[in-house]
């Protein structure tokens, strides 16, 4: 219990320090996001859109998942060496495939029938994609990004050990911070984590059009939190997914 | 004194703390050397992927126990999802790393530390997974066994668990490469599993031990996920048979 007395007693000392790692640690998981996100999301939705590369986009997340992200920060070690390089590599190796695999079902499966009937409001494909499908597939592919979002700012914590600063600087560094230090870090870092879903979770639900919204709650479908899209994934019946 | 020593520098082959006697490649760094690899795959690597296998089973097949307890009560009892779902994604979602870190006051620098963690990661994937399996069980199914006269524990047990059998080994599935890759910190606690290699190849940047400790745990990973899904086929033959996959 002392331990974590100390930890907060740490935390009113060093304020400064820590909110540095915090704005460090947030912009290179947000760096990492957002080249992910650049990769992926086209990818994944334009796969959808045209129901095509199903073993692909639904693999990826499988295959994603199991990659274990100290592993792949330690391939690069090998490969690369210490540095940014590395860390946002790593980094966005691991973001992709939840952003990938939830682009493509969020499009992929929205109902034949709706985009039928806009085909037949003599929508042109350009259109169905940006007025009807994109819109329905927006809570799915929300659920993607947090996924990602969350997982990369876990992972940035393990990033320090091949230089990318961060919370996690604090934490692999016992001899200069004490266990006073590291806890306080852990404790931060736990909270940031928690944080960042619960402000995707928000956007989530502010992007989900109004309509689905209601839906949503009526239909018993389990509920978007906690991001996994591992259990979404590999939990509902997907076709195809083996 | 002096000339003997540097006459035996001379005459001796490069010696390397831990390395031994090294050849170019691991002088040299290089990418990856697999002499070194192989000669230390029986002092180094092999201890490290048993010791990864047993961290990750023990952890499965508590994780597994406590979730389908907690499922099949959330199942009867349905006030109880809610509570243990967020309780169980409030655990998921913490940085493995803080987790280990904020569990050593309380258990020390020890397996039960890796242990509690690693099995605090399987809970909301397995719960979750075995609870939609039961939950979407047909209500034909339950009809038919009420039919024929079982009783509610009859059916539970016959009926609505084998059916979400599928369910449950996806969950296990996922659950399982969760842990062989959050295995790897645990190395911070304790020196075990192959996060102990990438640990020591910190010291000095050893390329070859990184990329082959982090190679073994992908590869880990990789085959764990197929022999749980050729371990589902082999127990839902009936999965098989729908056609539907």
């Amino acid at each position: 219990m002392k331990d974590f007395v100390n930890a907060f007693k740490f935390m009113g000392d060093n304020l400064d320090l820590l909110v540095n790692k915090t704005v460090e640690h947030l912009e290179l998981s947000g760096a990492a996001i957002a080249v992910a996100l650049v990769i992926a999301l086209p990818i994944g939705l334009w796969l959808g859109h045209l129901h095509r590369g199903s073993f692909v986009a639904i693999n990826a997340a499988n295959v994603g998942r199991a990659l274990p992200s100290l592993a792949i920060i330690a391939i690069g070690l090998g490969i690369l060496g210490i540095g940014f390089v590395n860390v946002m590599v790593a980094l966005v190796v691991l973001a992709v495939p939840p952003i990938l695999t939830n682009a493509y079902l969020g499009v992929d499966q929205v109902d034949r029938d709706t985009v039928s009937a806009a085909e037949g409001m003599g929508m042109r494909p350009w259109q169905v994609f940006t007025r009807v499908e994109l819109p329905i597939s927006l809570p799915l592919v929300f659920t993607g990004i947090r996924t990602s979002a969350v997982y990369v700012v876990a992972t940035a914590t393990l990033a320090a050990i091949a230089g990318g600063g961060g919370l996690g600087d604090i934490i692999v560094n016992q001899a200069s911070y004490k266990l006073a230090g590291v806890i306080a870090a852990a404790i931060w870092v736990a909270v940031l984590a928690l944080l960042v879903d619960a402000a995707f979770g928000l956007l989530q639900r502010a992007v989900t059009p109004r309509g689905l919204r209601r839906a949503a709650e009526v239909s018993d479908a389990p509920p978007p939190d906690e991001g996994a899209a591992a259990p979404l994934v590999a939990g509902r019946p997907v076709p195809g997914i083996e | 004194m002096i000339a003997s020593l540097s006459h035996s520098l001379i005459t001796a082959q490069t010696v390397i703390p831990k390395f031994g006697h090294a050849d170019d490649c691991v002088r040299q760094n290089r990418t990856f050397c697999w002499g070194w690899f192989s000669d230390h795959w029986d002092d180094v690597f092999q201890p490290a992927l048993l010791d990864h296998i047993k961290l990750t089973l023990i952890a499965v097949v508590v994780g597994f126990a406590i979730s389908i307890a907690c499922a099949i009560f959330a199942y009867e009892r349905g006030w109880f999802e809610r509570p243990f779902s967020v309780f169980a994604g409030v655990l998921y979602t913490i940085p493995s790393l803080a987790l280990f870190q904020l569990l050593v006051p309380v258990t020390g620098l020890t397996e039960l530390t890796v242990e509690v963690a690693l099995v605090s990661y399987t809970l909301l994937i397995l719960f979750r997974n075995t609870l939609t399996g039961l939950r979407e069980v047909p209500e034909d199914a339950r009809d038919a066994a009420r039919g024929m006269g079982l009783t509610a524990r009859q059916m539970l047990w016959r009926v609505e668990v084998p059916l979400a059998v599928p369910a449950i080994i996806a969950g296990v599935r996922v659950a399982t490469v969760t842990v062989i890759s959050l295995a790897t910190v645990a190395a911070f606690v304790v020196d075990e599993g192959l996060g102990a290699p990438i640990f020591a190849a910190l010291q000095s940047s050893f390329n070859t031990e990184f990329i082959a400790a982090g190679a073994l745990a992908v590869l880990l990973a990789l085959l764990a996920d197929a022999l749980l899904v050729g371990f589902q086929r082999l127990v839902t033959p009936w999965a098989r048979a729908g056609g539907t996959r």
